[in-house]
Formats: C-alpha cells, sequence, structure tokens
C-alpha cells in the first residue's frame, strides 16, 4: 500500500519506527495535493512553507523524546472555516478572500500540540451553507469516486481530501449534515460530536447553537483518536463541556452484544433510495448477527425537523454574518458614498447567492410581527424534538438510519432547487437540533458505485457507544472493505481527467 | 435636599462643587451652577395645563477591571484600539465569555435599588447595523434582566409631595447588563471616519426607570442620588465626560388630569445632567406648544444639540428599528444560587440615603449638611474619621462639617482634585480645629494653614509653629502695639474721638498689620478701646 492509503495508526508506527521521516511523509502529500487537486479541487490554500517547517519541528520533537500522540506527523487538512493563525481563512466566501486570522481555533491548537502537520485549507460550501460544495466562491471540489458527482456538503473539500488520499484526515464543521453527508458521498468516516464536547472557538460561526467541529477519516479507529485529541474544555467557548473525555480509543472493540440499536421507521420509507434503503437492511443483519439486538422505532415529528432546523439555524445565521460589513476585515466595496452605502454594497458584492437567501430567510424569521410564528415555534418544536429522541433513548442505546437519502448526485443536479437541496439534510438534522452525537461509516455501494453512508446517533456524550458499534460493524464488514475499490476508483478518475 | 429657597442663597454653588467632587476630576458635570434659577421655575412648574410623563434610560460603564466577554482592560483612554483583541472587535470564529463580575456588579447596583433579583437570567442579542458595534449585534438582556422592579426614594423639594415624608419613588422598571459600542469619528472634512473599539464589550447596566418624573428638577435630583448610589456601591466611576454615565429621556407632555399617555418622544446625545435638565425643559415646552397649537405629538427619537440647545428629529416612528432580538446562543443561561445574591446583600455598604439620616440623628448635622457630605461616599468617608476624632478630642462636630463642606471642598474644586488625593488624614483638620478652639491661631490664619495641610500634607501644629502663627495674646505686649499704633495715627485717634467708627476699624488694621495678622482679635479690640478711652 502507499503512504496515502494507510491509517492514522499505521503511519504512526512507520514514524516511529523511522521507516518514515515526517518531512518525507509531509513531501509526498504535498506532492501528492500538486498532482490531484487540480482535478478534484479539495485545496483552497495549501500552506506549503509551513508544512514542511512544522514536519521538521515536530520530527525534531519527536526525536528529542517531546512528543507522544498517536497523531505526532500525521499530515492533515483543516475546513476552511476554522481559524487558522497566519493562514488564509476564507469561508469559501468573497468576503473573507483576504482574511488571515491573527489566532488559532481551539481545535487547531490542540492537533499542533499533538504534532499534526497542517497541510492547507480544504474548500467547502460558502460560510458552509449548502450540502454540495458548489456555493464555494472559489472553485467547486469533484467527487473524487466519480468527478461528475458533488462530494457533498458543506465539508465536501474535507471528505473528497480523505477520500483521494489527499490528507489522512480532515477537521470539518458541522452545522446541518456537514460532517457526516459528505463522508458518506466520499466513502469516509465522519463524527459530528455531542454540541459541546468540542470547543468551537475559531470555528466561523453559521449557527452557533449547531455548530460543531468534527474529524473526517478514512477508518472509525482514525476518527476516535482525532476526536480524542481535540475533545474537551475550552475557558474561551462558554458552551464547551466540562465533562472528562473518556479514551475513545478503548472503545474500539468488536463487540455489541446486547446492544440495543432502534431504526426509525421514518428513516427508511420510501422516500429514501432503494440500494440505501436494503444497505441499512443489511446492517441490521450485520449487528443482530454480532449479538445486537436491533428493532423498529418510531419518531413522528420526523417532518418538523427540517423546518425547525432551518428557522433557528438561519435566524442565528442572520445575525452571525452581520459582522461582514467591510469596516474591519475582509472584502470591501471599492465605490461608496458613506458609511451605510459601504456596508450594504460590501454586504450585496462579497456574499453569494445561497448566503443572501439564508441570511434574507433569517432576518425574516426574526423580524417583529414573524417571530412568534417561526422562530419562538420552532424553538418549540426543537424541546419536542429532543423529547422525542430522548425517549427513543429510553428503549435502545444507538438509533441507526441512513445519513442521506440518496448518495452524492450530479454536479448541478440541485443547485437551483434550494428546497431539494435542504432535505438532503433529513436524516442528519435531527442530531443536530438535539445535540446529540451521530458517527458516519460506510456500508457499501448503490448501483452506481457511489458509497452509501450509514448512521449511528447516540447518547449525549456517549460518543464511546457509537465508536464501539461503528468499530464493529467495520470490522465485520472487513476493514477498510471499501479503501482499495476506492482507490482504484479514485485513480480512475484522475486517468479520465 | 436643597431644591428648596435654600437654592438662591448662594449654596447651590457648594453642590455643584460636591458633584465635581464626586464624578471625579472634572468640571464638566458640574454644568447646573450656571443656572441657579432653573431650578425654581421648575419646582413650581407643572402646575399649569398640561403635566409631562417622564422616563428615564441611564447607562453606566462598570467599572471591573476587565471587558465584558473577553479579558481586555476596560481603563478609559488609551491610544485607538489598544484595548481590545479578537473577542471585542468581533472577529470571525470567536466567542464571548460573560465575566461573572459583570452580573455581580448589576446585582450589587440592584440590590441597592430595591431590586429583585432574577435567579434565572440569559443574554440576547439585540440587532443592528453600524459600525460601532463590531459584531453587528449587541449582546444586550431582553426579557429576563438580571434585576427588576425597584426603586429610588428622591426628594422632589417643594414640587409633588406624594406622602408626608416628601420622597417620591421613582420605579425601577430593570437593570440589565450589556456591552458598550466603539467610537467612531469623522474627518473634518467628511471624506473619512475612523473607529476606536477600545469602549467597545466594556460592561454596562441599563437601568430604565418607570415613567414616575414629571419635571427636569425631578429627573436631575434623581440622577444625582443615581450616581451617588452607584458611587458608593462601587460598581461604576460614574464620569459623565468620559461617557461611563449616560441618560436617554422619553418624554410625552398630557393635559393635567388625563389619565391615557401621550406619545412619547425619546432624546438622545445628553451628556451632562444639565443636558438633561435642559433638553426636558425645552422638550416639554416643544411639545406644549405643538398640543396648544393643536398638533398632536408623534413618537420619535430627537437628537440633543447642547451648544444650540435644541433637539433635532433623528428617526420618526417610520424608521424605528426592528431589533429582532433572540436568545444569544453562545453564551448558556444563567442560574443565579440565592446564596450568592445574599453574600452580595451583606457586602453592599451603608447607602448615601442611609449615611444622610444616620449623621442627622448621631451628629447632629442639619438635612443640607448630611445630604451634601454623604453625596461622596468618599468625603462621607473624611468626614467621618474626622467626626470620630472630633468627638475624641472635644471638636464640636457642626464646626468639622462646616470646614469639610466650605473649605475643603473649596480647595477641592480649585485645585481641581478630588477626596481620594487628599493627601492628609482627617485627623489633621481636627488637630487643626482643636488649635483654633483653644485660640491659639484665629480663624483667618486656620483658613490659610488648612490650604497648606491640603497642598501639602504636613501636620497643622508643625505649620503653626514652623511660621510662628500662634495668635498673639500676651497683654503686655499687645498693649504696647497699640500704643505705638495710636501714637502712630493721631488723625484717626481724633476722627474716633469725633464719633467716626469707622476710626476704629482703621486703627485694628494697623494692630493686625504690626502682629502679621496674629494677634488676637478680642484682645487687641479691648485694649484699643482702654487706651483709646
Ligand atoms: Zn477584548
Amino acid at each position: 500500500m502507499e503512504l496515502h492509503e494507510l491509517s492514522i495508526s499505521q503511519l504512526g508506527s512507520l514514524i516511529k519506527n523511522k521507516e518514515v521521516s515526517i518531512p518525507k511523509l509531509t513531501r509526498y502529500m504535498l506532492d501528492r495535493i500538486e498532482k490531484l487537486d487540480s482535478a478534484y479541487g479539495c485545496y483552497i490554500t495549501v500552506a506549503e512553507e509551513k508544512a514542511m517547517e512544522q514536519a521538521a519541528d515536530v520530527q525534531a520533537r519527536l526525536d528529542g523524546g517531546n512528543l507522544d500522540s498517536p497523531l505526532a506527523g500525521i499530515p492533515m487538512a483543516v475546513k476552511d472555516n476554522i481559524c487558522t493563525k497566519g493562514i488564509l481563512t476564507t469561508c469559501a466566501s468573497r468576503m473573507l478572500y483576504n482574511f488571515i486570522p491573527p489566532y488559532d481555533a481551539h481545535v487547531v491548537g490542540k492537533l499542533y500540540e499533538n504534532g499534526a502537520i497542517l497541510l492547507g485549507k480544504v474548500n467547502m460550501d460558502e460560510f458552509a451553507m449548502g450540502s454540495s460544495t458548489e456555493s464555494s466562491y472559489f472553485k467547486k471540489t469533484f467527487n473524487p469516486l466519480d468527478t461528475e458527482r458533488v462530494p457533498g456538503g458543506s465539508s465536501g473539500g474535507a471528505a473528497a481530501a480523505v477520500a483521494s488520499g489527499e490528507a489522512i484526515y480532515c477537521l470539518g464543521s458541522y452545522t446541518g449534515g456537514s460532517i457526516r453527508q459528505p463522508a458518506a458521498f466520499c466513502g469516509c468516516v465522519g463524527i459530528k460530536p455531542t454540541y459541546g464536547l468540542v470547543s468551537r472557538f475559531g470555528l466561523v460561526a453559521y449557527a452557533s447553537s449547531f455548530d460543531q467541529v468534527g474529524p473526517l477519516t478514512r477508518t472509525v479507529s482514525d476518527c476516535a483518536m482525532v476526536l480524542g485529541a481535540i475533545a474537551g474544555h475550552d475557558p474561551m467557548d462558554a458552551t464547551s463541556t466540562r465533562k472528562r473525555i473518556p479514551d475513545y480509543t478503548k472503545a474500539l472493540v468488536q463487540d455489541v452484544r446486547g446492544l440495543r440499536i432502534g431504526i426509525p421507521g421514518e428513516f427508511v420509507d420510501d422516500s429514501v433510495d432503494e440500494d440505501i434503503r436494503n444497505a441499512v437492511f443489511k446492517a441490521i443483519q450485520v449487528f443482530s448477527e454480532q449479538g445486537a439486538e436491533c428493532k423498529e422505532i418510531s419518531i413522528p415529528v420526523m417532518e418538523y425537523v427540517v423546518p425547525t432546523y432551518y428557522i433557528i439555524a438561519l435566524a442565528e445565521a442572520s445575525s452571525n454574518l452581520a459582522r461582514y460589513d467591510g469596516v474591519k476585515y475582509g472584502y470591501r466595496t471599492s465605490e461608496y458614498k458613506d458609511l451605510i452605502d459601504m456596508c450594504k454594497r460590501t454586504r450585496s458584492e462579497g456574499f453569494g447567492t445561497e448566503v443572501k437567501r439564508r441570511i434574507l430567510l433569517g432576518t425574516y424569521v426574526l423580524s417583529s410581527g414573524y417571530f412568534d410564528a417561526y422562530y419562538k415555534k420552532a424553538l418549540k418544536a426543537r424541546t419536542i424534538i429532543s423529547r422525542e429522541f430522548g425517549r427513543a433513548f429510553e428503549e435502545c442505546d444507538i438509533i441507526m438510519g441512513p445519513v442521506a437519502p440518496t448518495t452524492a448526485y450530479k454536479i448541478g443536479e440541485k443547485i437551483n432547487d434550494p428546497l431539494k437541496m435542504y432535505m438532503e439534510d433529513i436524516f442528519t438534522v435531527p442530531a443536530n437540533i438535539t445535540g446529540l452525537p451521530a458517527l458516519a461509516i460506510p456500508a457499501g455501494i448503490d448501483r452506481n458505485n457511489m458509497p452509501i453512508g450509514l448512521q449511528l446517533i447516540g447518547k449525549r456524550f456517549d460518543e464511546s457507544t457509537i465508536f464501539r458499534a461503528g468499530y464493529t460493524f467495520e470490522q465485520t464488514i472487513g476493514s477498510n472493505w471499501t479503501s482499495s475499490r476506492m482507490n482504484n476508483q479514485v485513480n480512475n478518475q484522475v486517468k479520465n481527467k | 435636599m436643597i431644591l428648596g429657597k435654600e437654592g438662591l442663597d448662594g449654596r447651590t454653588n457648594d453642590f455643584k462643587g460636591k458633584i465635581m467632587v464626586t464624578g471625579g476630576k472634572t468640571k464638566d458635570t458640574g454644568g447646573d451652577v450656571k443656572n441657579p434659577g432653573g431650578d425654581l421655575k421648575d419646582l413650581g412648574g407643572n402646575t399649569g395645563d398640561y403635566e409631562a410623563v417622564i422616563g428615564l434610560e441611564v447607562h453606566a460603564e462598570l467599572s471591573t477591571k476587565t471587558k465584558i466577554f473577553c479579558s481586555c482592560t476596560t481603563e478609559f483612554g488609551g491610544l485607538p484600539n489598544t484595548h481590545c483583541c479578537p473577542v471585542c472587535t468581533g472577529m470571525p470564529g470567536v466567542l464571548p465569555v460573560l465575566n461573572s463580575r459583570v452580573v455581580e456588579y448589576a446585582i450589587r447596583a440592584g440590590l441597592a435599588a430595591n431590586c429583585s433579583v432574577s435567579l434565572f437570567t440569559k443574554q440576547d442579542r439585540k440587532n443592528y447595523f453600524y459600525p460601532d458595534i463590531p459584531k453587528g449585534y449587541q449582546i444586550s438582556q431582553y426579557d429576563l434582566p438580571v434585576c427588576k422592579n425597584g426603586y429610588i426614594e428622591i426628594d422632589p423639594g417643594n414640587g409633588e409631595r406624594e406622602n408626608e415624608t416628601g420622597k417620591k419613588k421613582i420605579r425601577i422598571q430593570r437593570i440589565h447588563i450589556e456591552e458598550d459600542a466603539g467610537k467612531l469619528l469623522h474627518s473634518e472634512d467628511g471624506t473619512c471616519s475612523f473607529i476606536d473599539y477600545n469602549r467597545a464589550g466594556v460592561p454596562l447596566i441599563e437601568i430604565v426607570t418607570e415613567p414616575d418624573i414629571s419635571s427636569a428638577g425631578e429627573a436631575r435630583v434623581f440622577l444625582e442620588k443615581l450616581r451617588s448610589m452607584l458611587l458608593y456601591v462601587g460598581v461604576s466611576d460614574c464620569k459623565m465626560e468620559e461617557g461611563s454615565l449616560r441618560c436617554d429621556v422619553n418624554i410625552s407632555v398630557k393635559p393635567r388630569g388625563r389619565t391615557e399617555l401621550g406619545e412619547r418622544v425619546e432624546i438622545k446625545n445628553l451628556n451632562s445632567f444639565r443636558a438633561v435638565y435642559r433638553a426636558i425643559e425645552v422638550e416639554i415646552a416643544r411639545q406644549e406648544s405643538i398640543i396648544r397649537a393643536g398638533g398632536t405629538i408623534s413618537r420619535e427619537t430627537r437628537r440633543w444639540d447642547d451648544t444650540r440647545g435644541e433637539s433635532i428629529q433623528m428617526r420618526s416612528k417610520e424608521d424605528v428599528h426592528d431589533y429582532r432580538y433572540f436568545p444569544e446562543p453562545d453564551i448558556p443561561p444563567l442560574t443565579i444560587k440565592e446564596d450568592f445574591v445574599e453574600r452580595i446583600k451583606a457586602s453592599l455598604p451603608e447607602l448615601p440615603w442611609e449615611r444622610k439620616d444616620r449623621y442627622i440623628q448621631e451628629y447632629g448635622l442639619p438635612e443640607y449638611d448630611a445630604e451634601i457630605i454623604t453625596s461622596s461616599r468618599e468625603l462621607a468617608d473624611f468626614f467621618e474619621e474626622a467626626a470620630v476624632k472630633a468627638a475624641g478630642k472635644g471638636v464640636n462636630i457642626k464646626m468639622v462639617s462646616n470646614w469639610v463642606i466650605r473649605e475643603l471642598m473649596r480647595l477641592l474644586n480649585d485645585r481641581n482634585a478630588s477626596v481620594e488625593d487628599a493627601k492628609f488624614p482627617a485627623g489633621h483638620l481636627v488637630k487643626l480645629l482643636k488649635i483654633v478652639d483653644e485660640g491659639t491661631i484665629n480663624i483667618p490664619t486656620a483658613k490659610k494653614v488648612f490650604e497648606e495641610i491640603f497642598d501639602t500634607g504636613k501636620d497643622p501644629e508643625h505649620i503653626v509653629k514652623e511660621k510662628g502663627l500662634e495668635v498673639l495674646n500676651d497683654e503686655e505686649f499687645l498693649r504696647g502695639i497699640v500704643e505705638k499704633v495710636i501714637g502712630d495715627n493721631p488723625s484717626s485717634v481724633s476722627d474716633y474721638k469725633k464719633g467716626k467708627e469707622k476710626a476704629l476699624g482703621f486703627l485694628m488694621g494697623q494692630v493686625m498689620k504690626e502682629t502679621r495678622g496674629k494677634a488676637d482679635p478680642q484682645v487687641a479690640r479691648r485694649l484699643l478701646l482702654e487706651e483709646l478711652k
């Protein structure tokens, strides 16, 4: 196997045994980006010089015995809405086309402490608003498994970079389905941690009460390792938990005996693609054979989930994006009459269509006269939805379903139909509204050879249980079972380009 | 309170002087000095066909060391944009973390103003665009303010007395916490704007009254009371000239006796108590004349122009802001424990009005004196320290209060200083008064000595000794001087003998001159009369 196909722990032992040096590995990854990225469009910024400096530095720390982390020397990339000190952080928007943060996001700082090597910043939907990475101001990202298809979104660049081997893992951000859905579309593993588990400091806010940072990886154990490194309390984020973070790698055991897995009927109804439904049924079979207890449950509020999510998320977004006014940083229009005119023009020119649509919707639902009918009602609905999930968790330990109702679709297929695009989020949004953790893992392919994602939703702060189930599933159907096939598929795509 | 007839006898100026003291080192806040007649006009006001209904929104910057959501300093001044960080300048991805001191201070103020404390409270976002708010929203409190339903009692003077004690309750609707904005500056030619975020994120409390105020005078009395209260509990330095105390006014005028309120007009940009006072007077007159002319008042926001003495429309009813308040998702709601509130309650100092009552009872001070002395915590502390020492030395406490009000406050104004800066202990004043009491020096000399104590902090006994200021009451010696003066001024002596009483004064002056002012005037006068017989 080539270096980019290896898992974090495999690379870790190569580094430890001095079979490969960190600078060499980093150089290898940078070369690979150089070779492939014109085909996939994963990266907005490649931080080549910094990466090489870091590589030398981490190698020295490791050699000096000052570093003991499974992530030491492993090259990774970060979604472009996560602040990196001294490195362009654009949110894939014209509005921040020139923004270089003077601070690192908490998660980035944590990864640096662990000796991670930052290769660069990966593409996304503008301000994370989208499910296909088509709304980036800079470029489109193509699904490495079929470049006519989208990689999902908004963390599409991250998923594509992991799938194509342009990064060993990535940090993505989750607001709607933005980690799990691209993970599913690109055949990767992704987790949306419990709200509050990972600090949001330095994650450019979209919808503050939903936003979370999470890893995108190729295996469940890589995912557990990265999450373990970035989770935990941050005094700079008042919503971050003070709970002690368990060692997630201890959860990586092949044992689901007695685990109660609930499958909501609403998650496998006719709206879901047949191949995906079958993949879920196959997963039920796998888990049952491994000794889990699978049963059908019902979550009748599912039809309110998407509207509830969008009302609250867009309300928060309309406020969060108000700071981009051309005064302090980022894009500023070139001609204007006065301050207010400058602000108006800057925002009109700096934001893309989808962002403007969401700001308008969010402003509308908060406006006096509409607040009660929309925002307030949505908050109530959020409470009810949380309660229903809470009730469901009385009879099971995990709720299982598909990540998305379809697999990766063709570029341009849904971009002009926002409602269809929003419905992409139907199965990922519940975990979001409720703040519950949810893991996406590959669960086979559809008739077009595109990967299908399986979703495991856990109880609050019970990431360990979904890791255990995910790991068991992954091991049962064959570790990295999509990987070699994926690699061939990826390589074929490059040849075709 | 001094707003009665006393206001005319010149003591008004002393009272204003007090405000300067409490306000720190400035002359701005005492603004009303030039307009003492206004007090009376106002207090007599509200007897016509119309009455005013006034509510205040007071913003006080809290004197916490650090800002409300980050660890930047709240210190005033500093080069533009040096007291800020990514959090208070609203950089992408940053988050606010609530400074718990801010909550504590707000509760302190609330308890002092008889408010109830909300045990469950939260922050909300107030959304509007203006470049001085870096995030495009201000973090404030909407429906769950940290304190509500309080009151402050004022004495409206000759105005409406609502109960036999002459007090009037001004109800406090709410006190909430929020962040201050930055400061926008414009170049003179209007081509360029600048922004300074040093103030952005400085914690504020907004104190909102019910519309219980009915005149400009009452508004000012309330503000003075509120300020001295905030200073006492130590939550704000209340420096209007630095913008740490600001006030917006809501006014509606209605025909006397009518119960339903008229449309209210909000007046902003009031930078001194004097501006508040004048703006209310002018606005009442404006609304009255509109109503008299058959017009109606429409809801609007006006901006006060202090130099022109008039207000200009800022916003009409049509473009009233929709702030789209919603709960701040970055800051979890706050549950305040009852024992936390109890602890704050226990730590509250004696409040100005409580202290005033005690001084009247304990020291027998006139109400007027007690009011002035207790208007500033530092001044009252100084007085009290002196009073305790005076009692021990048998010095009259009324004399102490006179010296504090007259001499100390005069010097503070002269030197543009505040009591905290005083170089000398209160005991020095008592020592000085004791020396006066014993007749060692006379009053004019004592005033000079006090000035030196004030400037140098030296012990009065040393000053007197060093400069040989002791009163001359050695009769033998003085008789010699008197004889010399009589011998030197025969014409004055004969004038006196012809019955010109004035001549005695001249001769007395000559005696004082010969003794460089140290002669005991009583002894000198007696000897002079004896020799002239
Ligand atoms: Zn700051």
